[in-house]
């Protein structure tokens, strides 16, 4: 397997990212980390006319905290995210948060993390920027809200302490996830997020429940994401799994 | 701004293992082959080629990365290492090499040289892990022959050598 031709930039400055973006539109793809898009061209899943590399940006590779949210630059890579000091918490390569994020994989756990916690993607080009929040940001299954000449200069999270858990099964340790779920203490009640079942992550608030009605809600959660039957689950399993783990996790938030 | 053309060969140098090397690529040109048409250095293995085997496991500046999903032109002027840097000289084994030949932690060896970069690595920054850890660090692996039992075997008896030469060398000071 071998990526279609394309040209290669080595970009140095973000102007220069987006005039090409201006001018390429979705021709032009922007590469960081490599781990999903390289995939992605080695399969001839896409086919850029150019491919932009902005690993060497110093300005999109910090972490800051500011106005109570932190941002996390496009450059910033996993690796680094997690060894971040205000960090309590193993992705061991060198893939970007926004690069995951970026792909959408409705499996993957960063753009989960997103929608749990109210994230925003931080877009911009060459006129002007936005803020996408994360719900308005996942459009399909990896579709997005970034128009072709934007490029994604950074992700948000509200900063916070709230008590989170997070559990996933998947068939191989490591490998994409065929449920991957969050919880967040929100309130008096739970955030869950669910993210391996619909086309996108979701999330249900829930008020404070336990018993049968704690079962009745993540019941119908679980029926409202739509399940399919694919290759790696059936439906019915996954629904299984949304019941079982929602539950435990909410009760783990909640305790 | 340097656009490089896909239909030309661009020069692309770094550092392998210490030494400088300097190769043309096209930019769609995977570090894998690089290495191994371009370079002639075989040691880096190519198995899936999507990021899944992790044959290919390199360091670039130091951070492991999958050379199958890195572009030669990503790597110009990086320090690039290798399995063939990690014996000490053409004859002798690296501490975490001879512990895999000890615990016959490979049977065919296709896996071999990308388990290796990636315990290499991770034993320079954990010196003591456990069992999970490195079962934690194989999952990024696939080892079709040797139900990895060897393997960890290996790894926690490179990590306990490794500790007592550090230690020693405390002493000596």
């Amino acid at each position: 397997m071998k990526p279609a031709p394309f040209d290669f930039v080595r970009a140095e400055s973000v102007d220069e990212v987006l005039s090409i973006l201006a001018q390429e539109g979705g021709d032009a793809r922007v590469i960081a980390g490599g781990q999903s898009l390289m995939a992605m061209l080695n399969m001839r899943l896409a086919k850029p006319k150019v491919l932009i590399d902005i690993m060497r940006l110093k300005d999109l590779a910090s972490i800051e905290t500011k106005a109570g949210r932190v941002t996390v630059g496009a450059g910033v890579r996993q690796a680094a995210f997690l060894a971040w000091p205000q960090l309590s918490s193993s992705i061991p390569l060198i893939g970007t948060v926004c690069g995951s994020i970026a792909h959408a994989d409705p499996s993957a756990e960063l753009p989960l993390t997103l929608m749990a916690l109210d994230g925003e993607v931080h877009l911009r080009n060459a006129r002007k920027r936005r803020r996408l929040a994360a719900k308005d940001f996942f459009v399909g299954m990896m579709a997005t809200g970034r128009a072709n000449d934007e490029l994604i200069e950074a992700v948000s999270f509200p900063a916070g302490n709230a008590r989170c858990a997070f559990r996933e099964v998947a068939r191989r340790h490591g490998d994409f996830a065929i449920v991957a779920c969050a919880a967040v203490a929100k309130g008096d009640g739970v955030r869950l997020a669910i993210g391996g079942v619909a086309d996108v992550p979701m999330v249900r608030d829930l008020p404070r429940l336990d018993g049968s009605a704690l079962d009745d809600a993540l019941n119908a959660f679980a029926y409202e994401l739509d399940a399919r039957d694919d290759v790696h689950a059936t439906a019915r399993y996954r629904r299984d799994l949304v019941r079982m783990i929602g539950r435990d996790l909410v009760q783990e938030v909640l305790s | 701004m340097k656009r490089l053309d896909k239909s030309s060969r661009h020069t692309v140098s770094f550092t392998l293992n210490g030494k400088a090397v300097r190769e043309e690529a096209e930019p769609r040109m995977l570090l894998t082959d690089f290495l191994r048409h371009r370079i002639g250095a075989t040691g880096t293995h190519v198995g899936c080629e999507h990021g899944v085997c992790g044959a290919c496991t390199v360091t670039v500046d130091g951070n492991l990365a999958r050379a199958c999903l890195t572009l030669a032109v990503q790597v110009d002027g990086c320090d690039i290492r290798t399995v063939e840097g990690l014996a000490i000289s053409n004859d002798r084994l690296g501490v975490l090499q001879a512990a895999f030949r000890r615990n016959h932690a490979l049977q065919c060896g296709f896996c071999t040289a990308g388990i290796l970069m990636s315990l290499d690595s991770y034993l320079r920054q954990n010196p003591t892990p456990t069992e999970h850890d490195i079962r934690d660090l194989l999952s990024g692996h696939l080892c079709r022959c040797t139900g990895y039992t060897p393997i960890v075997k290996a790894a926690l008896e490179a990590a306990e050598e490794l500790a007592g030469i550090k230690n020693s060398e405390k002493a000596d000071v």
